[in-house]
């Protein structure tokens, strides 16, 4: 019988947390039996999605906010949605070209969104400016299907 | 760090990510401005994970170098820190280890 999973994690949007998520979705993900390279790119695209929350989404607010997480198994797909009820993102497209950053003073490189679509069969973003953001990342592990 | 004919290699391990990479870079930058290298080696043998936050790591100490003079370059990276390495275009900075495509 074809069995369909999920987890859901909640976090604080705190940078250490970010080894937290990416390892918790990795495990979760392990299931499939990924190869090395697999689980590598979806531990890297969790955690360029989750620093992002941790980074951008709440830097402007006085409380620690809240990144929620979930990952689910779906045939043969890996679906993991990553949202933040932050700042939102005014424009999307600038967002994901590769290079641009709002914070260079922190050293951000401004390739988080092209690592995710490097490691990702799809990345998709949506977002509402002062609602917050998801993130949509979808793996295909072809003939990894649990039974 | 290992300091040697005027370069210095910094030895980086474990997990590179936003939250590790600030405690990094203040270990580094301190270290240059004192001994003014020509060559900064990040030894990434150790590392085990790496994202877009070692990349921002690399272009800072990249540009404290050129200030100097000087210029970075990344050694033994694994095969999943040299892929990120790939997206960022800085294949070119690896000076050992196995060479994939740009």
């Amino acid at each position: 019988m074809k069995c369909d999973n999920y987890v859901k994690l909640t976090v604080p949007a705190l940078s250490r947390n970010e080894s937290y998520a990416r390892a918790a979705v990795g495990a979760f993900v392990s299931q499939l039996d990924p190869t090395l390279d697999e689980l590598g790119s979806v531990k890297a695209a969790v955690s360029e999605a989750v620093t992002n929350c941790v980074v951008h989404a709440y830097a402007e607010s006085d409380t620690v906010g809240i990144i929620n997480i979930t990952a689910r198994i779906k045939g043969e797909e890996v679906y993991i949605k990553i949202t933040d009820k932050g700042c939102g993102i005014e424009d999307i497209k600038k967002a994901m070209e590769p290079l641009f950053t709002t914070k260079p003073e922190l050293e951000r490189s401004g390739l988080g969104f092209a690592v995710m679509e490097s490691c990702c069969d799809k990345v998709k973003v949506s977002s509402m400016v002062g609602k917050g953001t998801t993130v949509t990342l979808t793996f295909r592990f072809d003939k990894k299907v649990l039974k | 760090m290992i300091k040697r004919n005027g370069s210095i290699t910094a030895v980086i391990s474990g997990e590179l990510d936003h939250c590790e990479a600030a405690g990094i870079r203040m270990q580094i930058d301190p270290e240059l401005e004192h001994l003014m290298p020509t060559m900064l080696i990040l030894d990434m043998s150790g590392v085990t994970f790496m994202d877009s936050s070692g990349i921002g790591l690399i272009l800072g100490r990249q540009r404290v170098m050129e200030s100097l003079g000087g210029g970075v370059t990344v050694k033994n990276p694994s095969p999943s820190v040299r892929r990120i390495l790939q997206v960022a275009g800085l294949s070119r900075l690896i000076i050992s280890g196995k060479k994939t495509e740009e």
